[in-house]
């Protein structure tokens, strides 16, 4: 078998396999959040935490849950990292400077998971199961709800309410997150990735000493791929042996991030009671996809660029077992599901690959996007869509049986343009100081790149890097911890300021005149929006970074 | 003033309520789930999973591996980061080749990517078939093996695609070179 069948086999595997689960898993999801009965453990933990599980909340009180909750647990995770060397099994390391205790709690609490510090040599066990993994459940689980929520908008008759998000929170995470992780670090475990408690320094074949690194890192694996939040244990991410051992767990991998927001879709049209809509959204996403994939995939297994073709091949920053086709697959999938788990350098891909990882982040996380995340930026571009096409036909545009008003069509305008503001002032910022140049790991227009990669990772809540980059100083710790709580919480206060307004109207009766939103149709006028929007944002800082970089050949290094 | 005093204790009365549940999953998902892994850990069969070590084009007695950009460093795994126009890596394909082919005694052309290009981990244990099939003459001629020893010794350590279908046909450098020390 050569390497193209081997590549087209496994993208045809991974899809029959997410095929085979989007059906029954989405439509768990579905059961999860619309479900009447709570656990017997759940009525509990509502008692324990004084929160009625029947109360419903307007938009308004979602939202401040979501943020006060999301406060409480940068606050804890601050406290842990800064006072690490206090706790058991903390490997004799000092605890992190506050920038950078700043830095990765706001990264862990809004799901991007950016590392500005090196896993292995910064941080004790404790930190990272007790800390980071926590909120790797957490902020997952947070996403999921604000999407429900906002379904939930479109479902509503005039209520104004959104649903109950302790109880979203803990049903998702008990019931949804929880054991597929299990499921899935279990299987790790079968792989080769490590769960200890211990470091080793062993004697090496050629008489020398190697530290071997241990850490409780299957569980921690497992949730990181399926939260879509991609913080790695080690330095090197899913490219460590350790995190990703075989071409096996690379595949697994590369499921379970796509998992939760493919099957969301399903979820979605099982909650409108219109599973063809869900399947619309879904194929809009794929279209997005595979289209990038297409791109990313000729470039790196053909080896485009000047260091590939010198050495023959693009290997630059990659695994033997994994080659070409296991990396671009990887970075394709986690690029455009707001993961950031890496199994290859993102700094080396060939021009042509590393712009296609930086597009994905820039269509704003839709493709299918991360937990929760990717299912309300979709839906607030399908908002976008109908409007697009209510104008063009001089009617009042409706979805799923609401009205796009003047309040709706605000929120969702806001929405669309917080994140590239965030992403085109930082970069400005970034470029106009003069220590920047210091930082960047590579020269000309890659350097560049470098930046444009870091604030877009950030404000769109990726997390992966062009990792020459070192952004140790206290600007970028902080500019890029601003860039992420913004992209973030700005987004999901938008997206419930949707919600509410929709929630509060009565639904309008379909006509004649409806437009139909689950066609093919919608579908491509869907892609084109998103596309558009995302071109018109960011294409003068594309030609300037990896369009000029491949047209070059490099020239301009 | 009254609506943000209201505003103010439900954000308060909310903090709370996340505080404890914060406690609560930090608890059970950080402490109880690490734990129940753990456990899983000790009865699941595994794969045997090893980082990479160091063995450096100038040591002639051993399989080389793949450039790491740490030296194998177990606390420092990461890549180069060098960008695909990059000088600097340019420089360093360039002068890996032309080291390989003396080391190896064969033309610069023939030296496979793999053999001039850092990893993503730097600790890869893994190279391609055509880079071991490179250094067979060169290990067997400084351990006083015979080729043929050498090449079954190479073929043992070479793992076809997983499942018949995933990933790249690879050679454990590690556990070669650990064999190879058995066979003197």
């Amino acid at each position: 078998m050569n390497d193209t069948t081997s590549g087209l086999l496994t993208i045809a595997v991974l899809g029959l396999l997410l095929a085979l689960l989007w059906a029954p898993f989405g439509d768990h999801m579905a059961r999860v959040v619309t479900g009447t009965r709570h656990a017997r453990l759940e009525r509990g933990l509502y008692r324990l935490l004084g929160v009625d599980p029947e109360a419903q909340q307007s938009a308004r009180s979602y939202a401040t849950s979501v943020l006060a909750f999301s406060a409480v647990g940068i606050a804890l995770l601050v406290a842990i990292l800064m006072g690490q060397q206090h706790l058991p099994f903390s490997r004799g390391l000092p605890g992190m400077p506050w920038d950078m205790a700043l830095n990765t709690a706001v990264s862990f609490v809004t799901n991007t998971n950016w590392q500005s510090y090196a896993g292995e040599s910064t941080l004790g066990f404790t930190a990272q199961m007790a800390g980071l993994a926590v909120q790797n459940f957490l902020s997952a689980a947070v996403g999921i709800c604000v999407a429900v929520a906002l379904v939930r908008g479109f479902l509503a008759s005039r209520s104004g309410t959104v649903g109950n998000f302790w109880v979203d929170l803990v049903r998702v995470t008990g019931r949804v997150l929880l054991p597929v992780a299990v499921v899935g670090a279990v299987l790790l475990l079968t792989q080769g990735v490590v769960q200890s408690f211990a470091d080793q320094t062993i004697t090496t074949v050629t008489g020398g000493s190697q530290v071997v690194p241990g850490g409780p890192v299957a569980g921690q694996e497992a949730i990181k791929q399926l939260g879509t939040n991609g913080g790695g244990f080690f330095n090197a991410n899913s490219a460590h042996p350790f995190e990703n051992p075989t071409p096996f767990s690379n595949l697994l991998q590369i499921l379970m991030l796509l998992l939760v927001p493919v099957c969301l879709t399903r979820t979605f049209g099982t909650m409108i009671g219109s599973r063809r809509q869900g399947l619309t959204v879904l194929g809009a996403m794929a279209a997005l996809f595979t289209a990038s994939l297409a791109v990313a995939a000729w470039a790196e297994t053909t080896g485009q660029g000047v260091a590939a073709r010198a050495a023959g091949a693009a290997m630059e920053g990659k695994e033997t077992q994994f080659g070409a086709w296991g990396s671009i697959l990887y970075s394709t999938a986690t690029t455009s599901t707001s993961t950031g788990a890496v199994n290859a350098s993102h700094d080396s891909l060939t021009p042509a690959g590393g712009g296609a990882a930086l597009v994905n982040m820039m269509l704003g996380e839709v493709s299918p996007g991360g937990v929760g995340s990717g299912l309300y930026g979709m839906l607030v571009m399908a908002v976008v869509t109908v409007f697009v096409a209510g104008l063009m036909v001089g009617r009042t545009p409706e979805l799923l049986g609401k009205k796009i008003g003047r309040p709706e069509i605000t929120w969702v305008a806001l929405t669309t343009l917080i994140t590239p503001a965030i992403v085109l002032i930082g970069v400005g910022v970034a470029i106009a100081l003069p220590s920047t140049r210091d930082a960047l790991g590579n020269t000309g227009v890659h350097g560049f790149s470098e930046v444009v990669y870091a604030f877009t990772s950030a404000a769109n809540n990726n997390g992966s890097a062009f990792g020459g980059i070192t952004v140790t100083s206290t600007f970028f710790q902080l500019a890029l911890a601003t860039a992420m709580l913004l992209g973030r919480f700005g987004s999901i206060v938008l997206v419930l300021a949707l919600a509410g307004s929709l929630a509060r109207q009565r639904p309008v009766p379909t006509t004649a005149g409806t437009l139909s939103t689950q066609t093919v149709l919608f579908g491509s006028l869907l892609v084109g929006v998103v596309l558009l929007v995302t071109g018109l944002t960011y294409l003068p800082s594309l030609a300037l970074g990896p369009v000029a970089e491949a047209l070059t050949n490099g020239a301009l290094s | 003033m009254s609506n943000l005093t209201h505003v103010l204790t439900s954000t308060g009365r909310q903090a709370w309520v996340g505080a404890r549940l914060l406690l609560v999953a930090t608890l059970l998902l950080g402490i109880g789930y690490p734990a129940v892994i753990w456990a899983a850990g000790q009865v699941v069969p595994g794969h045997e999973a090893s980082i990479g070590q160091d063995f450096p084009v100038a040591d002639d007695d051993w399989f080389h591996g793949r450039p790491s950009a740490n030296d194998d460093d177990g606390l420092a795994s990461g890549p180069s980061n060098l960008g695909p126009s990059s000088p600097d890596l340019l420089d360093l394909i360039e002068q890996r080749r032309a080291a390989v082919a003396q080391v190896e005694g064969v033309d610069p052309g023939s030296v496979p990517a793999d053999a001039l290009t850092a990893s993503a981990s730097g600790l890869d244990r893994f190279i391609s078939p055509e880079y071991a099939a490179l250094q067979v003459d060169r290990v067997a001629q400084d351990r006083g093996l015979s080729v043929a020893e050498v090449e079954r010794l190479v073929r043992a350590h070479t793992s076809g695609r997983q499942l018949g279908f995933l990933g790249q046909p690879r050679v454990d450098v590690l556990a070669l070179n650990r064999a190879l020390e058995g066979a003197d």
